[in-house]
């Protein structure tokens, strides 16, 4: 029972902090697919968090810092698109310069704002997303394993959560099963093929990064109004880079990207649940260790253990016509 | 004309400086197959993709059905019945071929019911024209024959009535070819109307009921095909006339020079791509390798040249062996006699950023002609280039010119000239006519010949059977990596159109 409970305590943090990287997964795997690399993913997450720990700090409201969210990372969006779409220069440079921005900005604004080196004040009620306790869940409780696994894992998280984890089934419904999808991935893959049958490279990869502003913002909004009680500077700490490795690592596909956001998430909640406990034949193993480990397995994963990973055709490279 | 079906008065077109298009003026019938012919750089792929919306004309109209029309983007085009099959396949290689029908005219936002009229509508397309096409298959699978098939099927889907093919057999073996055109014909008796860019006589000849000649971006005739001769429209064409066979005697073949046994090549996937491939060139021959591209012609001469290592097998050249499987070394091989013009001139043959004069040398320039002391020696050098370009009548006859500012053809000359000029005793030349204008094949073709004359021993791999045919002594033909046939080059089209496709080989095999 013990064992149990451990694991049952683990896999709830794994659910928790997996939402940031499933929902920054998700977001590049719009923005990707579409041909258009985004490597600030980061620095759109930490943008969307801060404007969201911000707006909800100073309206109490979780659902005007959401908002807020969302608008500051389809902002920032939008320049890494007329940077790469509509000027076509290097998405590299322009996806790190923006994730310079977010990481100078967000702390020289919360300082001259709020004055609390960088943080935002300590929101509470309804500046929170507070955590939903499903129906039935109480009674549940008594019900051995199944039951208290859907008291305790299933239920009592943030509506972000929930969200997050429905986008998964609902992108790749999007992706395989609309019009609007089957020309993202078109658009990826060979532009010329997409300007040739009468419709716009442009707005079509315009939609994308707005697509991926708007889920990177809901996964800011999550670290400092669901997760967290307000923004810390530097909150998103590589979470936006595990999310590309995720992606990577589930070749730009949904469910895949969920999985692969999950066995991250459950490494960095092993990581904070074992800290400084003393192992059989091992002895205790340093904090620093642990906490290096996701990382050390996003290098081993990617070097070699996922096979060829082929993204998209045309990622990366601005469309030209050709002459 | 009422029975015109599209009509261009004036097009003109202009990219910076260059003008693509001059005062265009042009009248396709309805129901008939227009041809338009040109060397490469004539402007026909301008002028088609001013049609097609791809590019706006700078002055001049378009009149579809008598109407004059604006036509700003494909989607205007498409509007207006009019359908193309670029040269470069426009599909997405990693869909279906009904994913790629309906990109583009899905109707809806959910696919479903898209789909399932795509299925039904390419099923009746495939009885009315015999265009058939498994609608789940991944293009990527396909051969290029079908895949041009879906393509047209695309436009067809589309409801065009106008039907534009760009270079339609570039890719294609001649029996694939063939069946184009049967399909084209087919197209034309429902009432379709085909236009078909070229730079090959024979098909203008065998197909087409107008043709059109373009010349450095005009119209210069237009003719009923039955009323002109091959002969006429290369003179046309070229501004000159023009020799199409080439004239030569007969080899005479002297000593082995290069010797291939057993040679087995695999590309970066690990898929063997040339299977124990043996043969022999001698001096005073040239050996010519047909085939349809990929069937291992360029791993073969690539391994032959040191710049791909072999899996097994030997190359010996004049009586010493080359190190093939391990480290052949390009560098020695060129200071042993063997000369290469590779198949991508623009990847591998020439740096396109380089000035003419750096491109004439490369890969000779530590030769003490080029030098003085450690230094490029850049007078010497440049009064080089300035000699060959003479020599191989290279256009502009600017040496300090940036290489990526000559034409195909001349670019490729540049190679010919650094490789030929050396003087080698093996001399492997890959697609020397590729992308390369008639007056200028016709010079290459001549040089090769001289070659031969000379004593020399070459090695011809090109996907061209009209350039083989005039110009090997002996034919090989390889089809899936292995060779599968020799003749001589009295061999008709047919019979190695047959080995290309593998038919002799397969029928070996049951």
């Amino acid at each position: 029972m013990e064992v149990f409970n451990v694991l049952l305590q683990l896999l709830d943090a794994t659910i928790r902090v997996s939402v940031p990287l499933l929902l920054a997964c998700l977001a590049g795997l719009y923005s990707e697919r579409s041909g258009i690399f985004d490597i600030g993913l980061e620095g759109k997450m930490l943008g969307g968090a801060f404007a969201g720990g911000a707006a909800a700090a100073v309206t109490g409201s979780a659902w005007l810092g959401l908002g807020a969210a969302v608008a500051v990372a389809v902002g920032l969006a939008l320049v890494h698109g007329f940077a790469s779409i509509t000027h076509r220069g290097n998405q590299i440079v322009s996806g790190v310069a923006i994730n310079f921005i977010a990481a100078g900005s967000t702390i020289i604004l919360g300082q001259a704002w709020f004055r609390q080196g960088g943080r935002t004040p300590s929101l509470s009620g309804a500046g929170r997303f507070e955590a939903i306790t499903l129906p039935g869940a109480e009674a549940a409780r008594d019900i051995p394993v199944i039951g208290v696994i859907y008291a305790e894992l299933i239920s009592g998280h943030s509506i972000l959560v929930y969200f997050a984890f429905l986008m998964v089934p609902f992108t790749w419904w999007v992706l395989f099963r609309t019009r609007f999808g089957l020309r993202l991935r078109a658009v990826g893959e060979n532009p010329a093929a997409v300007d040739t049958a009468g419709i716009s490279v442009a707005w079509l990869r315009y939609r994308a990064v707005i697509c991926t502003g708007v889920l990177t913002g809901l996964a800011g909004a999550y670290l400092s109004v669901a997760q967290n009680a307000g923004f810390v500077k530097d909150m998103t700490a590589g979470k936006g880079f595990i999310a590309l490795a995720a992606l990577i690592f589930a070749k730009w596909k949904p469910v895949p990207a969920m999985f692969a956001c999950l066995l991250f998430g459950f490494l960095e909640a092993a990581s904070i649940r074992f800290q400084g406990q003393a192992w059989p034949m091992i002895g205790k193993v340093p904090v620093q260790f642990m906490q290096a480990l996701p990382y050390v397995l996003t290098v081993v994963l990617l070097a070699g253990f996922i096979g060829k990973a082929i993204p998209p055709r045309a990622g990366g490279v601005p469309y030209v016509k050709e002459r | 004309m009422a029975d015109a079906a599209i009509e261009l008065v004036g097009i003109s077109k202009s990219f910076g400086p260059v003008k693509a298009n001059r005062d265009i003026h042009l009248e396709v019938r309805r129901g008939t197959i227009h041809g338009i012919i040109g060397e490469n750089g004539a402007g026909k792929s301008t002028l088609m993709s001013i049609l097609y919306g791809f590019y706006q004309a700078d002055s001049g109209e378009i009149r579809v059905g008598g109407k004059p029309v604006p036509i700003r983007t494909p989607n205007d085009a498409i509007a207006l019945g009019i359908g193309m099959v670029h040269q470069h396949f426009m599909l997405v290689e990693n869909f279906t071929v009904l994913e790629n029908i309906i990109l583009g005219a899905e109707g809806e936002a959910l696919l479903g019911r898209s789909i399932a009229k795509a299925r039904s509508e390419l099923a009746r397309l495939e009885r009315e024209y015999g265009l058939e096409v498994d609608p789940d298959a991944l293009i990527e699978d396909l051969p290029v024959g079908l895949q041009q098939r879906v393509e047209i099927l695309k436009a067809l889907y589309r409801g065009a009535d106008i039907l534009i093919l760009d270079e339609p057999t570039g890719v294609l073996t001649p029996s694939e070819a063939d069946h184009l055109f049967r399909i084209l014909n087919q197209l034309k008796d429902q009432g379709k109307t085909v236009v078909l860019i070229t730079h090959k006589l024979r098909e203008i000849m065998a197909i087409t009921d107008t043709v059109s000649v373009m010349r450095q971006g005009t119209i210069v005739a237009t003719r009923e095909t039955s009323e002109t001769t091959v002969e006429e429209l290369a003179e046309l064409m070229v501004g000159r006339r023009v020799l199409l066979r080439v004239e030569k005697e007969p080899a005479r073949a002297g000593a082995i020079k290069l010797e291939v046994k057993n040679l087995t090549v695999k590309d970066g996937r690990g898929v063997t791509m040339v299977d124990d491939v043996s043969f022999i060139v001698q001096a005073g021959e040239i050996v010519g390798i047909a085939g349809v591209a990929g069937n291992g012609q360029s791993e073969l001469i690539e391994a032959i040249a040191g710049i791909r290592r072999a899996e097994f097998g030997t190359v010996v050249l004049d009586d010493k062996p080359i190190d093939v499987t391990g480290r052949a070394d390009p560098a020695e091989l060129r200071e042993r006699g063997l000369a290469h013009v590779p198949e991508d001139r623009h990847h591998v043959g020439l740096v396109l950023a380089f000035a003419e004069n750096e491109n004439s040398i490369l890969g000779y320039h530590y030769e003490s002609l080029y030098l003085k002391g450690p230094f490029l020696n850049i007078d010497a050098i440049v009064a080089d280039a300035e000699d060959k370009i003479e020599k191989y009548d290279i256009r502009p006859p600017n040496a300090r010119l940036r290489t990526a500012n000559f034409s195909g053809g001349n670019q490729q000359k540049i190679v010919l000239a650094r490789e030929m000029e050396q003087d080698p005793g093996v001399l492997i030349v890959g697609q020397p006519t590729r992308g390369v204008d008639v007056g200028a094949i016709e010079f290459i073709h001549k040089r090769l010949i001289a070659m031969r004359d000379a004593g020399k021993a070459v090695l011809l791999i090109s996907v061209e059977l009209d350039e083989i045919r005039s110009l090997s002594d002996r034919i090989l033909v390889m089809f899936d990596g292995r060779v599968v046939g020799e003749r001589g080059p009295e061999a008709t089209e047919g019979e190695l159109g047959l080995l290309m496709a593998g038919v002799e080989a397969k029928e070996a095999a049951e």
